[in-house]
């Protein structure tokens, strides 16, 4: 009987083990890449510790055809549809998390459609609405189609910290004679914080890693966000240039893995607040 | 006695009238704000998010190009009629299915596995839990880059296990009954974390004291996984499992870059058929159409699902 429980802890860490291996290994093999020479990477030899690591493809990444420009697109269009989504979800949540009625029905019910519905539906009309408007081909056009796909997670997420905040606060600021809008921005607004900066982030990472819609809205190479131009050096069959295609892929990764792992306490919350319910 | 309740109703009777007249005047006033707070999230997602819905199922009944000077005529039921035809699709449609319930499924399995490890006390769990996260935050762009890295016939890593081995040198995205599976694999690995990291909150939330009273009733490690801890997570379950299912059978990133539907449209999921139909061939009326029967596809699929778990839940 003594046996058992050692025999099970054993095989707990065999499976978790396992799964280190397979969620980590593709990641440690990306970076591996990144820094291996040409010719370590032409010959047949497979090594995860490069032989003699160089910086090289990070220098060809950076050289590369479009791909600086294309980082600066994808963090200009974040940051833009970023700060468009926290403004206009802090209204939009506190309405969802404060007040009864239609809105708040219709409300939360295009938040669930939101979810449900695919992104095929939308992606034509929104085509066409925004060739109509000369906004394909624009970082203005994705920008404003992140903003939309990006808003019901975000109101989702927002208005669950509204709903933290203790309601007696704000009446305590409306018999002191503050006005609607003096309690949203000098009570309201301050206690939010911690929740607007997880949210930025969340709107932050998926507008910086979506890639349909900037495939399909995007034409001209200097248009390019980074996923767009990443897409365009691997074609289907294979790889051009693998060290400096995961030099450009590594560098990448980066702002969405840091930003993921400052989260990583607040993923936990955030993730159920919108899947679980929704 | 009668006459003693008819007193008193009548005396209740002004009194809730004066004070919902009150109410009511509350309400206007806090609908009025509240409608003056909601106008800036509205705007935007009734431009581009409703009358695009609204759009995008009636160009499905025109025969609507991507590249034309007329505006599309309505053709009826024509292209739902000629997709029904379009054997090419429903073949994308069956490996739309396959894909997406392997993808799900596996990632339900381990998922819940690496989250039962995770809630108990073994070591490296902070690591793991990091280490999870990597493929969520990762742009699925990338992820089929460092995929096409692993898989790479010539000096990937996979490959060279295998051969050490004294196995086969493999192609496995080129593969016609490998390539499939191969991206499944990809599949589960990208969204596994998302499914670990709701099942890891879920099973935080099952109450200690039933595991407990399970224990001392003597019920094994299986047996209180099975009727205490399932049950509190079911929830939680059917939740991801309908939201993962909608968002795999809708992929396309991945899949996109890693074989682009190939080898000879093996891994071509239903998106990427509605890709190439709207934007290389231009026939946009009829992806419009193909999207109209995926989306009607997944709300069937997902209400028979719900209406099962609800019905079951009900008896129980």
């Amino acid at each position: 009987m003594r046996n058992q429980p050692v025999l099970i802890r054993t095989l707990q860490y065999v499976f978790l083990a396992g799964f280190l291996l397979f969620l980590g290994f593709p990641f440690l093999w990306l970076i591996s890449t990144a820094f291996k020479s040409p010719a370590e990477l032409n010959s047949l030899a497979v090594n995860l510790v490069p032989l003699q690591p160089t910086l090289d493809n990070f220098t060809a990444a950076f050289e590369a055809q479009g791909l600086v420009r294309a980082a600066w697109n994808s963090v200009f269009v974040s940051v833009v549809t970023t700060v468009i989504v926290v403004i206009i979800s802090v209204p939009g949540a506190y309405v969802l998390a404060r007040y009864r009625g239609k809105i708040r029905a219709m409300g939360s019910g295009w938040v669930l459609v939101s979810q449900i519905v695919p992104v095929a539906l939308f992606i034509l009309p929104l085509f066409f609405i925004l060739r109509m408007v000369g906004l394909v081909d624009s970082l203005g056009g994705v920008i404003a189609v992140y903003v939309v796909y990006t808003l019901p997670f975000s109101l989702w997420m927002l208005q669950g910290y509204v709903a933290a905040i203790p309601v007696d606060v704000e009446e305590a600021g409306a018999t002191d004679g503050a006005t609607k809008l003096q309690v949203l921005t000098r009570i309201v607004f301050p206690l939010l914080q911690p929740g607007l900066i997880a949210t930025a982030i969340f709107t932050f990472v998926a507008a910086y890693n979506e890639f349909f819609f900037a495939l399909v809205l995007l034409q001209s190479p200097e248009n390019f966000t980074l996923s767009v131009s990443l897409s365009t050096f691997s074609n289907g069959e294979g790889l051009s240039e693998i060290g400096p295609l995961a030099a450009g892929a590594l560098i990448a990764s980066i702002p969405s893995v840091i930003f993921f792992a400052i989260l990583q306490r607040r993923l936990t919350g955030g993730l159920l607040a919108g899947a679980v319910k929704g | 006695m009668p006459l003693e309740l008819k007193a008193r109703s009548e005396a209740t009777v002004p009194k809730p009238t004066a004070r919902s007249r009150k109410q009511s005047a509350l309400a206007r006033r806090q609908r009025n704000e509240a409608v003056v707070l909601a106008v800036p999230a509205l705007i935007p997602v009734i431009i581009l998010s409703v009358v695009p819905l609204l759009i995008g199922v009636s160009l499905a009944f025109t025969d609507s190009q991507l590249i034309s000077e007329s505006a599309p005529g309505f053709v009826g039921v024509d292209n739902f009629a000629r997709l029904l035809r379009n054997g090419a699709f429903w073949n994308a449609f069956g490996i739309g299915a396959i894909w997406s319930v392997s993808v799900t499924a596996l990632q339900l399995v381990c998922g819940l596995a690496l989250a039962l490890l995770l809630n108990t006390d073994l070591r490296f769990r902070g690591v793991t839990r990091l280490l999870a996260i990597i493929p969520w935050a990762m742009p699925p762009v990338v992820v089929a880059i460092m995929w096409q890295m692993i898989y790479s016939p010539t000096n990937g890593p996979l490959n060279w296990f295998i051969t050490s081995l004294g196995g086969p040198r493999i192609n496995w995205l080129g593969d016609f009954s490998l390539a499939l599976p191969a991206v499944i694999l990809v599949g589960v690995w990208a969204g596994m974390p998302q499914n670990t990291i709701s099942y890891l909150a879920g099973l935080q939330q099952v109450p200690v004291e039933l595991l407990e009273a399970a224990r001392v009733d003597g019920a094994g490690a299986w047996s209180r996984f099975v009727h205490v801890t399932l049950p509190a997570l079911k929830p939680t379950i059917i939740s991801i499992v309908s939201l993962s299912f909608i968002w795999n059978f809708n992929s396309f990133g991945i899949i996109y870059v890693l074989t682009a539907g190939g080898p000879g449209g093996k891994t071509l999921l239903p998106m990427l058929f509605v890709y190439i139909e709207a934007f290389r061939n231009g026939n946009t009326g009829m992806a419009a159409a193909m999207t109209d029967v995926i989306v009607v596809f997944l709300v069937i699929v997902l209400s028979a699902f719900l209406l099962r778990n609800f019905r079951k839940g009900v008896q129980a």
